[in-house]
């Protein structure tokens, strides 16, 4: 057979050394940082923008765009895993911690579903965006967050599947129960742990 | 719910679903549960994803009609779609 009739292809992908250990079961490793969009990419002008916490809360909270660039501002690395199989390691992020946002706005209820422009909504549990696991980013790799990954910010919640991470997300309404959101109401698994490989109903 | 005896079990819709079912859906005209525009599917603006494909309403941009596909399953969500309607040549 001639030399080199297999493409790449054929090889499967093959796990980077540095993948051990580091890699949720079922993923593979790019380099690429790939765009998922259920709808048509939305826009809000600065100047228009706000952030909201509110629902079952003691003190509903609202940030100007402004405002919310004067909240402690931190670094992040993380490494982020995609639902549809991709990882990427060493992300690197910065903004506010989700610890000091729910902090000023004292929720009294253990679920929040983040809301976002375009209509976007994903559920999550209080104790899974405290204790610095979950953080509001408006910076990817030392520049401002681009649009097409949720600009101006985004929820990153590296923890769990990437869905969960909403794009665009403009606020956090705290709720008694824990509904689904967009994708957890259509099949997809309801809190999307990674290493447990919680991707659809059931699994 | 009442305890009558003037309904049939669910299977007994197999004809009518089955006839429905038959159509070529893209040319079935839906009517969105949000902003009450009515229009084909064909026309509705489709956002085909690695998660699942969502249509949307050409007029309010709202899901009309949003399928997921897992191993060995389909999740097919028309809650954003008040009515379908098909045309028939009687």
């Amino acid at each position: 057979m001639a030399k080199g009739f297999f493409s790449r292809g054929f090889l499967g992908r093959r796990r980077e050394p540095q993948a051990e250990g580091r890699l949720p079961p079922g993923q593979y490793l790019t380099k690429d940082f790939p765009v998922l969009s259920a709808g048509p990419t939305p826009y809000t002008p600065k100047d228009r923008w706000d952030f909201t916490v509110v629902g079952a809360v003691e003190t509903p909270q609202r940030w100007t765009w402004d405002e919310f660039q004067k909240l402690p501002r931190e670094p992040i690395t993380a490494d982020i895993h995609c639902v549809t199989k991709w990882s990427k390691f060493d992300t690197t992020w910065s903004g506010f911690s989700l610890d000091t946002l729910l902090a000023a706005a004292k929720p009294q209820a253990h679920y929040l579903l983040a809301f976002c422009d375009g209509g976007y909504i994903t559920n999550l549990p209080l104790a899974d965006v405290t204790n610095h696991k979950a953080w509001i980013v408006d910076t990817y790799d030392g520049a401002p967050l681009p649009l097409e990954h949720g600009g101006p910010v985004r929820l990153l919640v590296p923890h769990l599947y990437f869905w969960k991470s909403a794009k665009w997300v403009r606020g956090l309404r705290i709720t008694e129960d824990d509904q689904p959101g967009f994708w957890e109401s259509l099949g997809y698994h309801n809190y999307g742990d990674p290493w447990k490989e919680q991707r659809y109903q059931g699994d | 719910m009442t305890n009558d005896e003037q309904h049939l079990d669910g299977n007994a819709a197999g004809g009518v679903l089955s006839q429905i079912f038959a159509f070529e859906l893209t040319m079935a005209e839906v009517i969105c549960a949000n902003c009450d525009a009515v229009g084909p599917i064909g026309a509705a603006l489709i956002y085909a994803t690695a998660m699942g494909t969502i249509l949307r309403c050409p007029g309010c941009g709202e899901a009309l009609i949003r399928v997921a596909h897992g191993p060995q399953r389909y999740w097919v969500d028309f809650s954003g779609t008040r009515l379908v309607q098909l045309r028939v040549t009687e």
